[in-house]
């Protein structure tokens, strides 16, 4: 079939909201999109298990350190479908890992932020999940259908983490004065990195539009972060908390928050590399892939040779 | 719930404290591998069996905790007791190094849990009873998976084999302790010596599997039973109690 015709079929589709399979043909640049935003996703999720893994050990009781590994394991849980479906696109997940090694592939720069308190795994499940979700939401109705799919499974396991999350922040809020303290803190050091988690402002977005038109996105990312905004804020309230912008106000006439400017130098800084954790991170990851290497082949060999034995008896 | 005429109060009360910091301990040596394990999936499982062991952990503190009175609770328990206080195998608290002493270390114990829950399923004490029943499903597949990996990496490559070997060699000394009853155990009336019977012929298989040698050790180290542990248990304990001990009646 000539060019033409198949891009014709493929607009068809998504004008129509006919899923895109991975057998289906599609455009080059709908197919490096996809790779680059699932692989992405799938690394956050990964090097997202760091900043949380910091507390396993001095988690506060047996039930929050429960909760909290049972967390991480989804997380990781979370990235192996998304793996899976980038693999549906025509990558390896070692060539996907090899490119977060190398610096290549980005991953969501919340993560480069450090845990200081217990707080801060309150924090991330309720304001970082919480981002996660409203954009991840948006996602289940993502063009291309594996993605969509293990959105859909994914969503379900981040609003318990949500809410686990704000459980945290909750009891610490009717708390001790240092537990009250140390909750406005990590909503005070997470929010801003929260909200940039929408990525940068729509008419600095250089994918948004393209991915708009083929669906892959559904909202652009100041869509997104008002929804965000808006939600918050009125959950802040239950904590009797407060968010650490002077300029956040309820505006009758959008029926939303106005909201105070983010600092987008700390955003671009951060995802150049200069955030307080970005070596940490991407050195732990490494680290554990190098250290693993001698099992991964051992696992190899040891496979190899069973599969000989097998054909020779 | 059953008499308990054979077995005093304390005994019964060490020897939940026993198994339970025994399963707590394990539990976070492997969770310190979260994130971390040489591949997704193995970081998956290992972190699966963290959490089953923290649950048999719960499961056993929360027991004690009601023999105990006093307000005690599973936190209480595992929160504010002092190095000398804890009862689990100092097989358990060894670091993990790599994954060939993870492996092993969670193979020989897992084992052991194995062949002891099949007993304590029988136990006159209901509530024992019915944990270990509960618990001897998820031991079944960590015995499976830890003896997998073992077999692996004994068979895979030269360096695996040599690591298996090192960590055979340096925790061999630790197995005997597993096998010496303390006082509070030898009340609770359970056959050791079976136990340790096939203990042993199933280390040996999976052993021979592996392509490695296994001597037996006249020698152990022991005293975690009763409260003699190693160097590492202090910084264990230091890190999981953290909070606990700064924020003293906090609730979290």
């Amino acid at each position: 079939m000539e060019l033409k015709k198949l891009e014709e079929i493929f607009q068809y589709k998504i004008d129509n909201e006919i899923k895109i399979e991975p057998k289906d043909w599609m455009p080059e640049a709908y197919r490096k999109t996809n790779i680059r935003q699932i692989s992405q996703h799938a690394h956050s999720e990964v090097v997202g298990m760091l900043p949380e893994g910091n507390w396993i050990t001095r988690a506060p009781s047996l039930k929050r350190k429960a909760i909290l590994l049972a967390k991480i394991q989804d997380e990781a849980g979370h990235g192996l479908y998304l793996y899976s479906a980038a693999e549906t696109l025509g990558i390896s997940r070692d060539e996907m890992i090899d490119q977060l090694h190398s610096g290549k592939a980005k991953y969501s720069s919340i993560f480069n932020y450090p845990t200081l308190t217990w707080a801060d795994m309150g924090a991330i499940g309720w304001l970082v999940d919480g981002a996660a979700i409203v954009n991840q939401v948006m996602l289940t109705r993502t063009s291309y259908a594996p993605y969509s799919r293990g959105m859909v499974r994914i969503c379900k396991e981040e609003s318990f983490h949500q809410r686990q999350g704000f459980d945290i922040l909750y009891v610490l809020s009717k708390g001790t004065k240092e537990q009250q303290a140390m909750c406005q803190d990590a909503i005070n050091r997470w929010w801003w990195p929260s909200l940039m988690m929408f990525g940068p402002t729509d008419s600095e977005s250089a994918n948004t539009e393209q991915s708009m038109k083929w669906k892959i996105k559904r909202k652009t990312n100041d869509e997104l972060r008002q929804q965000f905004v808006d939600m918050i804020a009125e959950q802040v309230k239950v904590l009797g908390m407060t968010l650490p912008d002077p300029d956040l106000k309820w505006n009758e006439k959008t029926s939303s928050y106005d909201f105070g400017a983010i600092n987008w130098d700390e955003f671009w800084n951060v995802v150049k590399g200069n955030g307080p954790c970005n070596k940490q991170r991407l050195n732990a990851r490494r680290k554990a892939h190098e250290n693993g290497a001698w099992v991964r082949e051992a696992a190899l060999a040891h496979a190899r040779k069973q599969k000989e034995k097998n054909k020779a008896a | 719930m059953a008499s308990t005429t054979t077995v005093s109060k304390e005994d019964k009360i060490n020897y939940l404290l026993y198994i339970a910091d025994t399963a707590l301990i394990l539990s976070h040596r492997n969770s310190e591998w979260c994130g971390h394990a040489p591949v997704l999936e193995q970081d998956i499982a290992l972190t699966n069996i963290a959490l089953d062991l923290l649950g048999q952990a719960r499961n056993f503190y929360q027991y004690a905790a009601e023999l105990i009175g006093n307000n005690a609770t599973e936190d209480s328990l595992a929160y504010l007791r002092l190095e000398h206080e804890y009862k689990n195998l100092l097989l358990a608290e060894q670091p993990n190094e790599d994954w060939a002493y993870t492996v092993l270390r969670q193979f020989y114990i897992s084992t052991f849990l194995f062949y002891l829950y099949q007993q304590l399923q029988q136990n006159e004490d209901e509530q024992v009873a019915a944990i270990a029943a509960k618990s001897i499903k998820e031991v079944a597949y960590h015995v499976r998976w830890s003896g997998e990996w073992v077999i692996r990496l004994g068979d895979g490559t030269k360096e695996s084999n040599q690591r298996m070997q090192q960590a055979l060699d340096f925790l061999k000394d630790y197995t005997g302790e597993v096998f010496i009853a303390a006082n509070y155990e030898q009340a609770m009336q359970i056959d050791m010596a079976t136990i340790q019977k096939k203990w042993e012929e199933k280390v040996a298989a999976v052993l021979n599997e592996a392509m490695l040698s296994f001597s037996t050790n006249n020698f152990s180290h022991t005293g975690g039973k009763t409260g003699k542990h190693t160097e590492h248990l202090g910084y264990i304990l230091t890190e999981m109690q953290y909070l606990q001990r700064t924020y003293p009646n906090a609730t979290w």
